[in-house]
């Protein structure tokens, strides 16, 4: 673990000299653009080699690289959004800043600790600001926090991306969100030389009461929550687990091993079942060496538990305790704990349970308040042309490519623009290519030919079964056209291949550009087979994603690189370093251009093909993120994590701007429906939960897979939603009828209570088992036929 | 393999913490390495004198970084989308902990360790064998294994999902997994198939296939079984998961208008085209090796019910053209095909017995089944047939089909006629006899003394014709087998020649003699019992298992019990019904029954047949005492010097014991090895009975021999000429 520790510290370096470039944001950002663009006017046009080199020389110096700085930021300390949107990570911000200043003072960088001093300390005037002003509820920290983006969100609102033909300023953006901090200047001082250590995160456990006393206490209130009045008790019990482990972790930090031991003995069994992977954590952590370098707790430590009560519960917790003079008890809560209080019916145990689960309790109700855009981007007007209808229709070879995966259809929305739409602009988009318009058309037609699918029309799944890959296929992704397949596999390797009878070809070295086919003639036909290896990885390959036009491939691996290949000579054109340890997923934007990746490092990354630094860093889970998606408008980013939330971010701004708890195990996939309004995530315990992306609630449940649920996806109309799974089964499930009466509330709305119907079986359409092979992707064709795909392992 | 045996205990642990966490109350057991471990380690690295405290820390420490690790390398399984750890998620685990990995463990399926342990101590380590180099700069290269390739096929097809061999078997979604790696003819196939997935066929429950053979309108297409709201569709498959809430089909006749079964054309793909050709060569081929495994295969594989017709078919078509031919090595291969049909407890064969019975039927009661009839064990056929009928007969008949009923009257019409032709009229009686005690009584009985004066007519009379005197001498043995016992049962103890000569005519005192062996052979039972260390609890009292006393030389693992039979020698070709009917013992039925690990304790299971009060009970009193249990049998004859007897025997007597060994699983469906498998014949084809001149002298002895096809006295549990496994009357 001190291994991570240290990785995160270096990570902290690396933003830190961008602390200076903020402040001066052109000639910072000129520099890093540049050499961006340098990149973009090679890469796409096929000058894979020189753009691979300059790449990974580029790489991982130590170089200030002000735009990766600044968006690391963003995210974290300032929220630009006029509502004042607390950060859960506010008060593990300033501990990372310390120990950043820590480690530079050790590491004799004077002048960049100086900079970020100096930034620093504006920072923590807000804090300190906000703790004099904010006494909205019992906890401060959170207060705090809210401050803090208050007083950043004065930075203003709206930041151009640099559009990819321009190719110029990724910084510029950047240096935007971050001058926000500059603008107030505050009083008061904070010391920020008096915490010595990085150690000093776990040193708020040093107060400590009498260890023999800590299983008293704990049985005392689970006395007295077992004793309260129904509707209490399930608020109440919430209490259980967080106190339980965080008075576990003051007996270890104290060193009490033995009292720990028997602590942990005596209550674990009262933990609810799906704390268990935590606790198995917890109870191989006995000393407190141990302690420092395991992520899991310093998360525990340094995010506040955030939970969930109504007034009258909280009252009454309130009270007891302090009757009782629990201070123990009521030092935790004060310290460690979030509770946010509502006002009305305490929730029922049901309702509770299904939010629970993710590693720092719920999301707090103001986390998903904030304004998501998830309606559609307006479509370009393209004329079609009407008159060859079925002539390519029958055979998929002969289609041209096409842009958009993921649209609705497309007759409906290209007429007037969705209200919920973000402006059309909001994020710069690439333009679009004579290629990309003649897909477009090409998508229409398929359209109109689409099967529309219901619980009486159920798709066909046409299953896509990996031979002789000795479970080692790790990942799949398939073209929007259904043309091309690829794989991941353990042994480093992508392979890529053509289902179509049309073969995949390099280009050329040479060809005549003047004649008329020219897109046919610069194709080496020596070279045409169904399959291409693609090697440069030097670990496993956990994610694959092909670009909407075909023409490039992703690539993430564990040996900490996405790499970008062409699928026109099939060479490697960049990797794209950052994560420095294994990304587990990444993805294209349905617009090409972009793409998200995330990994170990809890961290999710924008990437732009043309950049080889990130653009935005999306940091705040608090475990490795497992999977990315773009929202089908491009302006959001999804990442599910094994904290067991799901985040939405902002792509613009780099904000969290969803937390979704409920999961109650890691989460492997992710899906938007395909008219942006709703999200499907799937995770180890094998339960599918749809979410409600404009009103941040959760709309369901699915329940029916057995073990963790790796692949979602909707039809092209969204009427039904298709769940792969490790079980080795497809199911289909009505999403129509899963989101139809969703009446939502204002009252729902407002205090995020929600009531799920127990309606599984009656949504699930079919179960189709395979023969032991788990079910890794699943794909919707334009057609609405699934294709699945995963490798079979026999037993 | 210091470290690698500290390694060892945590996986170990960890996987009963996960078991454990199943359950409500999680045991969280903090589980460390023992201290030695370190000191172990800590001696290995040249550290001599360390401290048990330093010990003590060092435990800790390594136990949670250990654990640590462990997790790391749980992430890196969940991402690679495996349900098995393996060794390089341990070093990928190791990497992010910037921890060289450990280099050398690449295990693909297996776990390396190995465990030892004594003097107190337990050890895990990792078997290094010393390798010569020039070995393996010698030995040619291994084949390269084959890439990884695509295979596209429909899982569903608007909600159905089709039953292909690459889909699991409908309606067995739960054991779908646990589909058993394949016969040993996987080879053949997979080399022309480079797709491993689709060699295990397919296999429908035997319900299914009883619903479709029984209830035609009933079956759908698979997963369509709840034809009324479409919403049902494709949810058929899943209502075997047991979902509770699952709406049941509703009633046949609510609504949704009755759907007939469209005629059901089963396609067969190519691997299955490949499979079905491979079996049948194989089972009528040259080889018996391959024979074996292709009839093991046939009696095992789950997913045949779809090559059932052509199986079937290929046996009718077979017998037909063969029994033409008199060729009578390929009728034994087919009847073993039957048998292993039948033997195969996935197949529900009801749709085909209208094909197989015939086919059967006509391997015992053909006038003429071979070339040379006054050489060739013919008989051995008819009885192995006889029992298949009696088979069938008990699986398949029933109030409407009547099979039993028919074929009853076949036989019996075919014996009473006067014109039948000695083979016919014995396998007519052999078929008869072995459906049961109760046709005994009813049908043959009666007939005995007709039938032992037209015995005496051929073996008293002129010599007419030498083929009818081996006939009729075959059926004599025949009847006295099978009566004595019912006899023994019927008739009260005093067994008075002339009574039984006054009753059965000729027959009699044969007969007599016989039924007074079959009584001493129940008394010598009723000693045995007496001595028994391990009886059984059943209703029966005959029916024991007891430990025998072994008074004989033994082999290990090869039973040999002195019997106490002691017949007089016989040879096939000359029998004389007109032996001197010794004072001996009734005829006992000795089935020794061997485990077939050496080491675990080895039983005798007599049966004694003479129990009064009992005579109608036909059930078979070994599948009963040990049901799941299908024995070997094998017949070890030796010659008459060998075993001291208990019992006097003549000289130039033979003494006849079957083995029977129990596979060590005591299931049925054992591994390969103790699968019960037809013994092969000693020689292939054209005469797999060894030229059935099996006279005491030519007996071999020993595990691999042919199996004798009964002589006229051997008793009732033997196996006939093919040697299939018989389950004991």
């Amino acid at each position: 673990m001190a291994a991570l520790a240290e990785e995160q510290t270096e990570v902290a370096v690396k933003l830190e000299p961008e602390g200076p470039p903020t402040l001066l944001p052109p000639q910072a950002g000129d520099g890093a653009g540049e050499g961006g663009g340098g990149t973009t006017n090679n890469g796409p046009n096929g000058g894979g080699g020189n753009v691979a080199a300059s790449s990974s020389a580029g790489g991982d110096g130590g170089t200030p690289k002000p735009s990766v700085a600044v968006s690391t930021v963003a995210p974290a300390g300032a929220a630009p959004v006029p509502v004042a949107a607390p950060e859960a990570g506010a008060p593990h911000d300033r501990q990372t800043l310390l120990a950043v200043l820590q480690f530079l003072r050790q590491s004799n960088l004077r002048e960049a600790e100086e900079a970020l001093r100096r930034e620093a300390r504006l920072l923590e005037e807000a804090v300190a600001g906000s703790g004099a002003l904010g006494e909205a509820d019992g906890a401060n920290a959170e207060a705090a926090g809210a401050l803090l983006s208050r007083v950043t969100a004065s930075a203003p609102g709206p930041v151009a991306l640099d559009p990819p033909g321009t190719g110029a300023s990724g910084a510029a953006a950047v240096s935007g969100s971050a001058t926000a901090p500059a603008a107030p200047g505050k009083v008061g001082n904070v010391a920020v030389e008096d915490q010595p250590d990085v150690s000093a995160v776990l040193s708020a456990y040093n107060q400590q009461g009498d260890p023999t006393m800590y299983e008293e206490y704990y049985s005392g209130l689970k006395h007295f929550i077992e004793c309260s009045l129904d509707c209490h008790r399930a608020e109440l019990s919430q209490l259980f687990y967080p106190l339980f482990v965080h008075m576990y972790l003051e007996l270890v930090y104290n060193q009490h091993e033995n009292e720990a031991k028997s602590f942990f003995e005596k209550f674990h069994g009262d933990q609810e079942c799906y704390y268990q992977d935590d606790l198995r954590v917890l109870s191989s952590l006995t000393k407190k060496e141990h302690m420092k370098g395991n992520e899991t707790m310093l998360d525990f430590r340094t995010s506040k538990f955030v939970l969930r009560i109504s007034r009258d519960s909280y009252q009454l917790l309130k009270r007891h305790l302090q009757e009782k003079q629990n201070n123990q008890i009521w030092n935790i809560v004060q310290e460690h704990l979030y509770i946010d209080i509502f006002d009305g019916m305490p929730r029922s145990k049901q309702q509770i349970d299904a939010m629970v689960g993710s590693l720092a309790g719920e999301a707090k109700r103001e986390a998903n308040k904030s304004k998501v855009f998830f309606g559609l981007l307006k479509e370009p007007e393209i004329e079609v042309p009407l008159d060859d209808e079925d002539e390519e229709g029958e055979n998929e070879e002969g289609k041209p490519k096409k842009k958009k995966p993921k649209k609705d259809s497309i007759g409906s929305k290209s007429k007037k623009q969705d209200p919920n739409a973000p402006p059309q602009n909001r994020i710069p988009l690439p333009e679009l290519k004579d290629s990309d318009k003649l897909d477009k058309i090409m998508n229409m037609k398929e359209t109109t030919k689409r099967v529309r699918l219901g619980p009486d029309c159920l798709p066909s799944i046409c299953f896509y079964t990996f031979l002789n890959a000795y479970q080692g296929l790790t990942a799949v992704d398939v073209t929007d056209d259904s043309s091309l397949i690829a794989g991941g596999f353990a042994d480093s390797t992508v392979r890529v291949w053509s289902v179509t009878p049309k073969k995949l070809r390099s280009v050329k070295q040479a060809a005549d550009k003047e004649s008329d086919d020219v897109l046919e003639r610069i194709m080496d036909e020596k070279t045409a087979s169904e399959l291409k290896i693609l090697y440069g990885h030097s670990g496993p390959v956990y994610g694959a994603s092909f670009s909407p036009d075909r023409n490039y491939l992703l690539s993430s691996s564990e040996d900490g690189t996405v790499r970008l290949w062409s699928l026109q000579t099939f060479t490697c054109l960049v990797g794209y370093k950052g994560h420095n340890y294994p990304v587990w997923d990444t993805q294209f934007s349905p617009y090409g251009y972009y793409f998200v990746s995330g990994g170990h490092d809890r961290v999710a990354r924008l990437w732009a093909t043309d950049h080889y630094q990130p653009l935005r860093i999306f940091a705040g889970h608090l475990a490795d993120v497992n999977c990315t998606r773009f929202h089908p408008n491009s302006n959001y980013v999804a990442t599910g994590s094994a904290d067991r939330t799901v985040r939405l971010w902002d792509v613009l701004n780099g904000n969290c701007v969803r937390v979704f708890t409920g999961h109650k195990g890691p989460i492997h996939s992710l899906t938007f429906s395909p008219n942006g309004r709703f999200l499907a995530t799937g995770a180890t315990d094998g339960r599918v939960l749809l979410w409600d992306i404009g009103h941040g609630l959760m709309v369901g449940e699915l329940k029916g897979h057995t073990d963790t649920v790796c692949s979602l996806r909707f039809s092209r109309d969204g009427e039904i939603l298709a769940s792969g799974s490790m079980d080795n089964t497809v199911r289909l499930w009505d999403a129509v009828k899963a989101f139809e009466d969703l009446e939502t509330d204002d009252f729902t709305t407002a205090t995020g209570h929600i009531n799920l119907p127990e309606n599984s079986q009656e949504l699930l359409l079919g179960t189709y088992m395979t023969k032991s092979t788990p079910v890794v992707h699943l794909h919707f064709t334009r057609r609405n036929l699934v294709l699945a795909a995963g490798a079979y392992s026999p037993q | 393999g210091l470290h690698l045996s500290t390694l060892g205990h945590p996986s170990g642990e960890g996987r009963r913490g996960c078991r454990m966490a199943e359950e409500k109350k999680l045991k969280l057991s903090n589980t460390v390495l023992p201290s030695e471990s370190m000191k172990v380690v800590a001696e290995s690295m040249g550290i001599a004198q360390i401290q048990e405290d330093t010990c003590q820390l060092l435990t800790d420490e390594v136990s949670y970084r250990i654990k640590e690790i462990a997790q790391d390398a749980l992430k890196f399984m969940h991402m690679g989308k495996r349900q098995k750890l393996t060794t390089s998620d341990i070093d990928y685990a190791l990497k992010l902990k910037n921890v060289e990995p450990l280099y050398g463990f690449h295990a693909q399926e297996f776990i390396p360790f190995r465990f030892a342990s004594g003097g107190g101590r337990e050890l895990y380590f990792y078997e290094e064998k010393e390798v010569d180099l020039s070995d393996i700069i010698n030995t040619p290269l291994p084949r390269v294994p084959l890439d990884v390739c695509l295979k596209a096929h429909w899982l569903s097809i608007e909600g159905c999902q089709p039953a292909i061999p690459e889909n699991p078997p409908p309606g067995n979604l739960l054991h779908a997994q646990n589909i058993p790696p394949h016969s040993a003819l996987l080879p053949y196939i997979s080399c022309h198939s480079p797709d491993p997935c689709m060699t295990p066929f397919p296999s429908a429950p035997k319900e299914q296939q009883k619903a479709e053979a029984t209830e035609p309108l009933k079956s759908a297409k698979p997963g369509q079984e709840e034809d009324g709201p479409l919403k049902g569709k494709g949810q058929g498959t899943a209502s075997a998961d047991g979902k509770g809430k699952e709406k049941k089909a509703p009633p046949l006749l609510e609504g949704a208008p009755l759907r007939l079964k469209p005629r059901s054309i089963h396609e067969l793909s190519v691997e299955q085209q490949l499979y079905y050709k491979e079996i049948t060569e194989a089972c009528v081929g040259s080889c018996e090796a391959k024979r074996a495994e292709a009839l093991q295969s046939i009696a095992t594989d789950p997913g045949l019910y779809q090559m059932l017709p052509r199986f079937s078919t290929f046996i009718s078509e077979g017998v037909r053209v063969n029994v033409v031919q008199n060729n009578l090595a390929l009728l034994i291969y087919l009847m073993r095909m039957v048998k292993a049909l039948m033997d195969n407890p996935t197949l529900y064969l009801e749709k085909y017995v209208h094909e197989l019975i015939p086919a059967v039927m006509t391997c015992i009661v053909s006038r003429q089944l071979c070339l040379r009839p006054d050489v060739d064990n013919h008989w051995a056929l008819r009885d192995f047939a006889a029992r298949l009928v009696a088979q069938i007969c008990k699986h398949f008949s029933t109030t409407t089909n009547n099979i039993q009923s028919r074929i009853t009257k076949t036989f019996t019409k075919s014996w009473v006629d006067e014109k039948t032709p000695w083979t016919t009229r014995y396998g007519s009686i052999a078929g008869l006899a072995e459906l049961g005690h109760d046709v005994i009584k009813t049908l043959i009985l009666p007939r005995l003394q007709q039938e032992g004066e037209r015995i005496r007519g051929v073996l008293d009379g002129p010599v007419l014709s030498n083929i009818d005197r081996i006939g009729a001498d075959h059926v004599q043995s025949l009847l006295l087998k099978h009566c004595a016992p019912v006899l023994a049962k019927l008739r009260p103890p005093p067994d008075n020649q002339d009574a039984y000569r006054a009753e059965f005519g000729s027959l009699g005192p044969l007969l007599c003699s016989h039924v007074v062996k079959a009584r001493a052979q129940a008394a010598l039972q009723a000693q045995q019992v007496n001595r028994t260390t391990l009886t059984i609890t059943q209703p029966r009292p005959t029916l024991t298992l007891s430990q025998a006393p072994q008074p004989g030389p033994r082999t290990p693992g090869l039973l040999k019990v002195p019997g106490s039979i002691t017949l007089p020698v016989q040879t096939l070709v000359s029998t004389r019904a007109s032996a001197p009917p010794q004072p001996s013992p009734p005829p006992t039925k000795f089935i020794v029954m061997s485990s077939s690990s050496a080491s675990s304790t080895q039983q005798v299971l007599s049966l004694s047949t003479s129990a009064p009060g009992s005579g109608s009970t036909t059930t078979s009193p070994v599948t009963t005492t040990v049901p799941s249990v299908q024995p070997i049998v094998k017949l070890v004859s030796t010659a008459t010097t060998a075993p001291p007897s208990t019992a006097p025997s003549g000289p130039g007597s033979v003494q006849k014991y079957i083995v029977v060994s129990l596979p060590t699983t005591g299931e049925g469906k054992g591994g390969p090895t103790s699968h019960p498998s037809p013994a092969p014949p000693q020689s292939s084809a054209p005469s797999p009975l060894g030229g059935s001149t099996l006279c005491g002298g030519k007996l071999e002895t020993g595990d691999s021999s042919p199996p004798a096809p009964g002589t006229p006295k051997a008793n009732g549990s033997q196996p006939p000429g093919p040697g299939s496994p018989q389950p004991a009357p």
